[in-house]
């Protein structure tokens, strides 16, 4: 009975949380959509300095990471496919895994090191600072004026970081194509090009968007509940990265099994 | 509504308080607390650490909803109105927080022009002659390209009142002015509110517990105890009461220590804090 409580809470206080960050969603949805409409001007200036944190300032580490979990990809299924004398398949085996799973999520996993944690203490900061209060004794919605801007950045640079990791996984797996299998540079893009359906690069973007929203909604979310006080700021950015780590695999997961069950006819 | 904003309206008042209750949780934090503002004045509320005084003013500008009670703000119940009409109140209302609460990623002369430029549909040559304005006002002329990072503590608070100003409010409140700065640097900021009181006739609402800036500010004071008014009047009247915590607020005079966690809770909430728990 105790323990049925217990359960029963927990999943209350899940859905609970669940429906904050669909509540904030919801909120920027308005201010993108339907707020310009109604004399509440899109803040163009704020998304693209956004866009700039979230999205070009990642490219090096994310470069770098996903250079490597290509080559990665490369030897390990290289190992399997050398059995059979399959070798050649590397290309493709690195192309569909990035595209398809590794691109989006080792992406997202980057974004909630660097943005969605900088989201929590950057409004959570404010928060204990009173520049939250501020904003709204000076009639400025913060959902308006601080989350708006982030989804929006988020939405629209996590796509394009995704094309970019996918492109330089298939970059690390053609080192080894090229090193070890006998491919050139040209005839292993052609064949990673060749192995791939549109529906691959798809799926994985429009993960990638609905990673985009979680990062941002948790991030913000944490950050706008943090409570009093220095060591709550703390607090929220490790909520914000642990919570968001666990709720792109959810995610993941779910818009996995959808696509999988969508493309078996 | 319409009787009551007769009933209200007649003596002048700015704003009136009409037993407003509020309450963290269960926790009641303020008791039904009653008093006006009048048009012109500056009110200044005094109280202990966690008699209810930044509660109260949190109220007052809307950032804490009452449990029940009355808030009366440029003839409208804040207490009971909608978000959209709360906004616009707010744009005729200006705050200065304790810590200055100044946008660390803007640069003092963009925290000054937000609200203009949010509300406002002003060319950016007109802002930029009101902001000029505003920080000449505070003392502040030629400081509008320095982040709130470089300023000095009191020049962070004078550049938030400027932000508080910005829209020309006819109230401003203050949340504890002179905390945190040094006896000369609070004194210029003391002076600063008298001069904007002069200057501008404005309506000054002040939270502090600093008794010599008190006095000297004041033309009314409210002393705020647990959560309730326990005297209210001009300085002299508080200066000649004869009711003893008021005296001992006044005085100066040290209360024993309370070292037990219910004695604390009690002390904050005048209830028996086990029921609250």
């Amino acid at each position: 009975m105790e323990l049925a409580t217990q359960i029963g809470g927990s999943v209350l206080d899940g859905l609970a949380y669940l429906g904050a960050l669909a509540n904030l969603g919801v909120r920027a949805a308005y201010f993108t959509f339907v707020g310009p409409f109604r004399g509440r001007p899109f803040r163009f200036q704020r998304a693209i300095s956004q866009a700039m944190q979230v999205g070009v300032r990642a490219l090096p580490i994310l470069s770098l990471i996903t250079f490597f979990i290509g080559l990665i990809l490369a030897l390990q299924s290289a190992y399997e496919l050398r059995k059979f004398g399959a070798i050649n398949y590397v290309a493709s085996a690195v192309a569909i895994s990035m595209t398809r799973e590794l691109g989006p999520l080792i992406t997202a996993i980057v974004v909630i090191g660097r943005s969605g944690s900088a989201f929590a203490a950057e409004i959570g900061t404010m928060k204990v600072t009173e520049e939250i209060d501020a904003l709204e004794t000076m009639a400025i919605d913060p959902i308006h004026f601080l989350v708006t801007p982030k989804f929006v950045a988020m939405m629209i640079m996590l796509p394009c970081l995704t094309i970019w990791a996918n492109s330089m996984g298939i970059l690390g797996g053609a080192l080894f194509g090229v090193a070890q299998a006998g491919f050139t540079v040209h005839r292993y893009v052609i064949a990673s090009l060749d192995s791939l359906f549109l529906r691959d690069i798809a799926s994985g973007l429009i993960k990638s968007v609905m990673f985009g929203i979680t990062i941002t909604a948790v991030g913000c979310h944490e950050g706008l509940s943090t409570g009093a006080g220095a060591e709550q700021v703390g607090r929220s950015t490790t909520r914000a990265v642990v919570v968001s780590i666990f709720l792109v695999i959810l995610v993941d997961l779910v818009f996995t099994a959808l696509f999988f069950f969508l493309s078996e006819r | 509504m319409d009787q009551n904003e007769n009933t209200v309206w007649q003596s002048e008042a700015m704003i009136s308080l009409r037993n407003l209750r509020v309450s963290y949780g269960e926790r009641e934090i303020l008791h039904g607390i009653s008093f006006d503002v009048k048009r012109g004045e500056t009110l200044v509320i005094l109280g202990g650490s966690g008699s209810g005084k930044s509660t109260l003013l949190r109220t007052l500008v809307g950032l804490e909803n009452p449990t029940s009670g009355e808030i009366w703000l440029k003839g409208k119940n804040i207490a009971a109105i909608s978000a959209a009409e709360m906004d616009e109140i707010r744009k005729k209302v200006g705050m200065s927080f304790q810590g200055g609460a100044l946008f660390g990623s803007m640069s003092v002369g963009e925290n000054v022009a937000l609200p203009l430029r949010e509300h406002t549909k002003l060319e950016d040559s007109t802002i930029e002659i009101i902001l000029r304005l505003k920080l000449d006002q505070v003392g502040l002329a030629g400081f509008e390209n320095y982040m709130p990072s470089q300023l000095s503590g009191g020049m962070k608070k004078r550049a938030a009142v400027a932000r508080a100003m910005a829209m020309d409010p006819e109230i401003l409140f203050f949340d504890e002015p002179s905390a945190g700065l040094d006896p000369i640097i609070a004194a210029g900021v003391d002076q600063l509110i008298l001069d904007l009181k002069k200057a501008f006739h404005m309506t000054i609402v002040v939270v502090t517990h600093e008794l010599a800036s008190a006095f000297l500010i004041a033309d009314r004071m409210v002393l705020i105890d647990k959560g309730n008014v326990i005297a209210i009047g001009t300085t002299a009247e508080l200066r000649s009461s004869t009711h003893p915590r008021v005296r001992q607020f006044l005085d100066r005079i040290a209360e024993p220590e309370v070292s037990q966690e219910l004695d604390y809770l009690q002390m904050l909430t005048e209830e028996n804090p086990r029921r609250g728990f």
